[in-house]
């Protein structure tokens, strides 16, 4: 047995004329969580179906827990779950239902299919509607449940393809946390997401990949040193003194700075000392801050430097770096 | 908790029938969950009945009686419920269609195929629930034509036998709308696409309109297809009327036409269906 859970060596995947793998690498150690990031169209749900034997690749190998995904697909089957990007659980059955179905399917016994659902159903909060039809489940409930049928069989590997798309932030913490619990309980998992945030959150490392092919990979750390360091990010109180916070900040940031209305933004070199030297610097002055900050780069800015597009794809917006990558700014 | 207990090895065949038991199974329930859609798939065809048996009864002359009498009326309702039961398995297939077609584009379909199941048995699992909801529909339209005059004639054994050859027909035409769903790019498409086919060939048959009513390059059609033979099969064993004799060996020996037109149509389609089922990726 490998020490990878999956192994993957230049995948291609060609549908008529349309080469949506090009030649994709991709290993992911066991107990580890890997996040394939890409927008839309960019071969992650491809590699994913060609992983989980869906679809068969044009050319290239792989191996899933140590099974060729071509010629051993039912020891790859039996060795993973799956969770693609709709909630695929039959809608007019019950919750229980659902999974007692999935079990038998596994040729799993009864009784343990029994104890399983009930320790699954409420694993993922699933208990009081366990016995009502999927149908009337909340978005983030028939995606807990999806989940909970791929982990009947208990997989030691996950595939999770887009798992909280579309769903409501909430919900999506809350799988998250559910996704952190199986990793903590030593499940490997490969995540799909065009969520930064997401890969961010949750995987150990990421690949990025686009037009299919793999552009970068590392840790999320690695990936954001790779686009350079901190940013100084400042909100004035007067858009009209931005001009003179270039000029009193000249001397504490490392490189150009960036204006737009109120906002000041500048790569520095250093850590919290800096962020000091520049508030005094604007405070000698007089220069009013309404908000000041030291920001990583975040996966968003990663994307933009790597492929020229946002991550979302298509993003009509300027490539600026992101305001909503603010969070946990200050360090 | 302990490791996953896995049940004793099958044979190929034995995990085949499992996993189609379990597939149908569930396909069955989830139909009693919309009581709707189950009470329009019944109301359908008695409305065939009602409007056949006292719209068009009296314009179909059915020969055995003086046209436009009570006599005419009563025997063509006795003629017309082998032919709607004929045209209500038919449309079983459409069943399938849409059935099929929506898993795949919920990705239900994705995710059996990513199961160490027998492949097979999702399309088994699927045609076989459909057939026996079928039982379902027959009861309700039995009792319908009970009220309208029909009746058997000819013995509670050759009944049944007409009643197992209706469903075996159901059984068939499933796997025919089966290739259909998976065949389709999406379940708008379905609904039409399982339906368009099943018209013609139900109204170019014996099931309305005596065969000799008809133009006579339209009769060689009529004589060929399958619900034609079926539904002469039927109208034979409940001991109903069958219109004029004709000369076509399909009709002559119609419940022997009918069987073998559904084993060569199961040869044809089930492979079809499975090799579909197979290489369709999700859309």
């Amino acid at each position: 047995m490998t020490d990878y859970a999956v192994e993957a060596q230049g995948l291609v995947k060609e549908f008529g004329d349309v080469k949506a793998l090009n030649g994709i690498d991709l290993v992911v150690p066991r107990g580890k969580v890997v996040g394939l990031l890409g927008p839309n169209g960019s071969g992650k749900t491809t590699t994913v179906r060609i992983l989980a034997t869906l679809l068969k690749a044009t050319a290239g190998s792989a191996k899933v827990n140590g099974f060729d995904v071509k010629s051993q697909s039912d020891d790859v089957r039996r060795s993973i779950g799956l969770t693609g990007q709709y909630a695929a659980v039959d809608e007019f059955l019950t919750g229980r239902e659902n999974l007692t179905m999935f079990g038998g399917l596994f040729h799993l016994d009864k009784k343990y299919v029994a104890e399983r659902s009930d320790e699954l159903l409420g694993k993922f909060d699933l208990t009081d509607a366990a016995d009502r039809p999927a149908k009337t489940y909340s978005g983030g409930m028939r995606r807990r449940l999806d989940l909970a049928a791929s982990l009947i069989a208990k997989p030691g590997i996950l595939f999770l393809d887009e798992p909280t798309t579309g769903l409501d932030p909430r919900s999506r913490i809350g799988l998250w946390n559910v996704i952190a619990e199986l990793v903590a309980e030593g499940t490997t998992v490969l995540l799909t997401t065009q969520y930064l945030d997401e890969a961010d959150q949750l995987a150990d490392d990421i690949v990025v990949i686009d037009h299919g092919q793999v552009i970068a990979h590392g840790t999320s750390s690695q990936l954001k040193d790779q686009i350079g360091g901190d940013r100084l990010e400042i909100t004035l109180d007067d858009e009209a003194q931005s001009p003179n916070a270039v000029t009193a900040l000249a001397s504490v940031v490392s490189g150009e700075a960036t204006t737009s209305g109120a906002n000041y933004s500048a790569p520095v070199a250093g850590g919290s000392p800096v962020l000091i030297e520049a508030v005094r610097a604007l405070d000698s002055q007089n220069i009013g801050v309404a908000d000041i900050g030291l920001r990583r780069p975040t996966l968003d800015d990663v994307f933009l430097t790597l492929t020229g597009h946002g991550a979302e794809d298509q993003r009509p917006e300027s490539p600026e770096p992101s305001r909503r990558g603010r969070r946990g700014g200050r360090r | 908790m302990s490791a996953p207990t896995i049940q004793a090895q099958r044979p190929v065949l034995g995990w085949t029938i499992h996993d189609a038991l379990i597939i149908a199974r569930s396909t069955i329930t989830a139909s009693f969950r919309i009581p709707e859609a189950l009470f329009f798939q019944l109301i359908q065809p008695v409305i065939f009945v009602l409007l056949f048996a006292f719209v068009f009864g009296g314009a179909i002359p059915i020969p055995g009686a003086e046209p436009g009498s009570e006599a005419d009326a009563s025997l063509y309702r006795q003629y017309l419920m082998p032919g709607i039961f004929g045209q209500t398995v038919a449309f079983a297939a459409a069943a399938s269609t849409v059935g099929l077609a929506e898993a795949m584009q919920r990705g239900i379909i994705d995710r059996y195929r990513a199961l160490p199941m027998s492949q097979p048995a999702v399309l088994i699992g699927n045609t076989f629930a459909n057939a026996i909801r079928q039982i379902l529909v027959l009861t309700v339209l039995s009792i319908t034509g009970y009220i309208v005059g029909w009746r058997i004639n000819d013995g509670i054994l050759n009944a049944i036998l007409a009643y197992l050859l209706l469903l075996l027909f159901a059984y068939t035409v499933t796997w025919v709308g089966a290739f259909v769903g998976l065949s389709v790019p999406n379940t708008e498409t379905a609904n039409t696409a399982g339906l368009i086919w099943i018209f013609p060939l139900t109204f170019l048959s014996n099931a309305f309109v005596p065969i000799t009513a008809l133009p006579t390059w339209l009769q060689y059609f009529a004589a060929f297809n399958p619900i034609s033979a079926l539904v002469q099969a039927t109208r034979e064993l409940f001991g109903n009327p069958t219109g004029a004799p004709t000369d076509f060996w399909t009709l002559n020996n119609a419940a022997l036409y009918t069987v073998i037109s559904c084993v060569v149509v199961i040869a044809i389609f089930a492979p079809l269906a499975v090799r579909k089922y197979r290489t369709a990726a999700s859309k």
